[in-house]
């Protein structure tokens, strides 16, 4: 094992001198990719750093880091952290009432702002804020008006920094001396976590914790200074905290910001990743954008990619799992990566990826399988912000899609008896930032963290996680009820965003839908159907009837499997309105909030146990400056038929 | 008159003073003057058919009133033609979108560029020396205004397959990349929803602080005027009836009695 360094500064700090020349960021700004290597950002970092002290910032202090993917935001990180104070990413897209939570809460002192958007937010909220003392924005657009004293840019601290560096020779020494003197078990972050329940809690973790994961994680994939990655995802993410920044340090590789959120994609063909990390979420939106343009293909184009994909179903993953194809398959796929699956990869920028993941919820099974069999080696991880992200992951070649691997190196996993995971590990936190109780409700005295998922471990040793284990209940008949397992078999279809299963203590299962806007609203275009509102467009009879084929499609499956033969959908309707996060219905990583969206829609679920064709309902809903506004609906049920179950399997459950 | 505008010491940009057009027998505007100073936004309002988009094609040099005189920065101004306004520093942008629609949003706003193109077609051809720099330039300039309306991820997408709301901002583009001194915006948030609304609201006075450019709107939705304006001329059937700040305006009488009709 490599003997790991006492900091993450003082990472940055090698980097500048191993890989000097080599490009640690990139950027693309006014249409050009901008680059600095290590050797520019440990300047960048020093003298932002130097001017943030002057500013008065001292040990122990927290600052919250507030934004997208900037390269200013990701080296406001070790600015920060050689000061020995505490950085706090918050999500960009809360609204100020969740900002203030977790400003309040952690008792920032300092905030780090992208932009006016931002720094508006919190000058919203400062009076509730008796602790934040002054802003640092990185984009002066719209900031001339402000309190300079107040409200300052990172270029200006940077200014600083260099005034005090021109005066004062030692400093920088004096500077390097201190990140060298960094204590690697202080703590270096806190991150905060979304929560599927209740408030968010402050996840304090050490030095330790990050650098000795990503080792860790870097020796388990081979990642070396070489890799390009993307970094698009928040950074109050655990993942994108460990992925971009901490692994990308302990490596030495390039971690490059697209444009915007909305260029990702773009962006990402321009990069050509070779490490990509995304939710689930990611993988299903890209495939339906895939779907959707390939109906809008032409005729020739449209045979050659169904075939292909077909093709890839039978051999891909064998091919990529190094396992035995016969020469005639091999031969077949070869001819479908010239033709689909090389441009198709190279449209999704994954065309260079020698190792992908995803994380952060179950992907539906068929969704993991088409990326593998185009060839891409994307693998799946389990993993929770308390741990420093990975629990398990699986080795290469030995995938599959219902499992999420092995124990990563230097964790320990245990089942409970009731069959909640458990683990202990080098990445295992801190402890929750000032709730003790909540800690000791997590953590044992001797390390092993409760997951709140219930799961196994199968014959090869690998992990399978069934369900949130508070989640998975009992239908009215005994028959088990796992919703995020019928919620996923839904999702696949790309017309279907989100579902939200119903059926613990119930008679039967049903559900909400919401429809994906791109997929129907390009099915609608070029089916001449005219919808004036997303409301109008959800309760249309034709999409009603798509939604009630794809049930009937899910009940099938369903019905094959012994477990869950009962849990079979018989009653579903299509929201009128998104899940959205502003409303409070999904998290900031977009998880859906059960027991928020059960209070919330009492009415429809409980039309949906009875029968009733239809049923009003007036939600309120929140529009993205935090005013508010309702939304009138009538909402429609459907009734499905179910499957017969064959005897056999019903004798076996 | 009916309300004097509180000058606040700011220049006036340009003064039209009686101005009357006439197409044939039909009075599209008769005998109106007000001003729009340096750096305000002014708004012009009033029901439909009050002659506001005549103001602006007048304002413009695209029709040219019969009466009246038309002052621009201090010097009174001839008959012209459109793209000498657009010379002397006026863009606009149009009630229906008048984009080249088969063009990426990028070639689009490029062509505003087009009157701060000093190169002659043959050089441009050649794209090299000069010609290449000053594109170079140029370029970087179009992607600052990309970069400021947030159009980005349509950089090179042909704007006709863009979505209304899109496709409004691309024409804003292309108005500002003349950098002009007065822009006129003719209806900038018709068909819009309410989140596209606050957007563009927000792109419009953020136009006018940073760069400091004037503007001269037309618009129908009287919350987002109230919002935005600096002061606000109403017309009604080719007439001036109000002038004033967005409050002095709202309570006036005449003003109420235009929107919502009289008694007869």
């Amino acid at each position: 094992m490599t003997e790991s360094l006492g900091s993450l500064p003082a990472y940055l700090l090698r980097n500048s001198h191993e890989f000097a020349d080599r490009v640690a960021m990139r950027h693309k700004d006014l249409g050009i990719w901008r680059e600095w290597n290590w050797s520019e950002v440990a300047d960048e970092v020093r003298r932002f750093s130097i001017g943030f002290a002057a500013l008065g910032l001292k040990r122990g202090d927290k600052v919250a880091i507030v934004g997208s993917n900037r390269p200013k935001l990701y080296w406001a990180f070790p600015a920060i952290q050689s000061c020995e104070a505490i950085p706090v990413p918050v999500y960009a897209d809360s609204v100020a009432e969740e900002m203030q939570f977790v400003l309040e809460h952690a008792g920032a002192r300092f905030a780090v702002c992208q932009d006016q958007e931002q720094v508006d937010k919190l000058l919203s909220i400062q009076d509730r804020l008796p602790d934040l003392e002054a802003i640092v924005y990185d984009e002066p657009r719209g900031m001339r008006e402000y309190d300079p004293e107040k409200v300052v840019a990172i270029t200006r601290v940077q200014e600083l920094g260099d005034e005090i560096i021109q005066r004062d020779k030692d400093v920088v020494q004096r500077w390097s001396d201190a990140v060298g003197e960094l204590k690697i078990d202080d703590m270096c972050v806190i991150l905060y976590t979304s929560g599927t329940t209740g408030r968010p809690k402050g996840v304090m973790l050490s030095s330790r914790n990050l650098i000795q994961t990503s080792i860790n994680a870097n020796a388990f994939d081979n990642l070396d200074h070489t890799e390009e990655t993307i970094a698009y995802l928040p950074l109050a993410w655990v993942g994108d905290h460990v992925f971009s920044y901490t692994q990308s340090l302990v490596a030495g590789y390039s971690v490059c910001c697209p444009e915007s959120l909305d260029t990702v994609t773009v962006n990402r063909r321009e990069i050509a990743p070779t490490y990509f990390f995304a939710p689930p979420r990611v993988f299903e939106g890209l495939l339906t954008s895939i779907m959707v343009n390939m109906e809008d293909a032409g005729r020739v184009k449209r045979w050659m990619f169904h075939h292909f994909i077909k093709v890839a179903n039978k051999s891909g993953e064998r091919i990529l799992n190094k396992e035995s194809v016969n020469p005639f398959s091999r031969l077949h796929y070869k001819l479908g990566d010239w033709f689909v699956y090389g441009p198709l990869k190279n449209r999704l920028g994954m065309s260079k990826v020698r190792v992908a993941y995803t994380a952060g919820e179950a992907i539906g099974p068929d969704i993991f399988r088409f990326y593998r069999s185009l060839g891409i080696n994307l693998k799946q991880l389990y993993g929770q912000t308390e741990a420093s992200v990975y629990i398990t992951a699986q080795p290469d070649g030995q995938i599959d899609a219902d499992t999420v691997g092995t124990p990563s190196p230097e964790v320990e996993l245990r089942i409970e008896d009731n069959g909640e995971v458990m683990y202990r590990s080098p990445g295992v936190f801190m402890g929750y930032y000032k709730n003790d109780l909540a800690t000791a409700d997590t953590k044992t005295p001797d390390g092993w963290v409760h997951t709140g998922d219930a799961g196994f471990v199968d014959d090869a040793g690998h992990l399978r996680i069934i369900d949130r284990a508070k989640d998975v209940g009992k239908l009215n008949d005994g028959g088990m009820f796992p919703p995020k397992y019928i919620e996923n078999k839904l999702k696949f279809f790309p017309n279907i965003k989100e579902v939200v299963a119903f059926g613990d203590g119930r008679d039967y299962v049903s559900v909400f839908i919401n429809i994906d806007l791109t997929a129907v609203a390009n099915w609608a275009e070029r089916n001449n159907i005219v919808y004036a509102s997303y409301q109008e467009l959800a309760g249309h009879p034709e999409v009603y009837q798509q939604m009630e084929e794809h049930v009937r499609h899910v009940n099938k499956d369903l019905a094959s499997e012994a477990r869950v033969a009962s849990a079979q959908i018989k009653r579903f309707l299509v929201l009128h309105k998104e899940l959205d996060a502003d409303d409070g219905e999904l998290t900031r990583t977009l998880k859906v909030r059960r027991k928020f969206v059960n209070e919330r829609y009492a009415e429809l679920i409980e039309a949906l146990y009875s029968d009733k064709t239809e049923q009003f309902v007036s939600t309120e809903v929140v529009f993205e400056d935090g005013k508010t506004g309702r939304i009138d609906a009538t909402v429609k049920l459907a009734t499905v038929e179910l499957e017969p179950v064959r005897e056999e399997l019903k004798q076996a459950s | 008159m009916t309300v004097t505008p509180d000058v606040d010491n700011k220049a006036v940009l340009l003064s039209l003073e009686n101005v009357t057009l006439s197409f044939g027998g039909v009075k599209a505007i008769s005998d109106i003057s007000f001003n729009i100073l340096e750096g305000e936004i002014r708004a012009i309002i009033g029901p439909n058919g009050a002659g506001k988009t005549s103001m602006l094609n007048v304002i413009n040099g695209f029709y040219h009133p019969q009466k009246g005189t038309i002052t621009w920065r201090g010097k009174r101004r001839r008959r012209m033609k459109p793209y000498r306004a657009a010379a002397s520093g006026i863009a606009r942008t149009f009630q229906n979108v008048a984009l080249f629609k088969g063009m990426t949003t990028l070639d689009n706003i490029m062509a505003g560029r087009s009157l701060k193109m000093k190169r002659g077609l043959f050089w441009q051809m050649l794209h090299v020396g000069p010609a290449r720099e000053e594109e170079i330039a140029n370029r970087r300039h179009v992607e600052e205004i990309i970069d400021f309306l947030e159009i980005a991820h349509i950089r090179k997408q042909p704007v006709g397959r863009l979505p209304y709301g899109l496709q409004k901002r691309v024409e804003l583009g292309r108005a500002m990349a003349m950098q002009p001194e007065l822009l006129l915006l003719d209806e900038p948030m018709a068909g819009m929803n309410l989140e596209e609304k606050e957007d563009m609201s927000r792109f419009i006075l953020d136009l006018n602080s940073e760069f400091g450019t004037t503007i001269a709107l037309i618009e129908h939705d009287m919350g987002v005027v109230m919002d935005l304006a600096d002061r606000v001329v109403v017309l009604d059937y080719g007439q001036k009836i109000a002038d004033g700040t967005p409050a002095e305006v709202q309570s006036s009488q005449e003003v109420i009695d235009a929107y919502l009709g009289v008694g007869h």
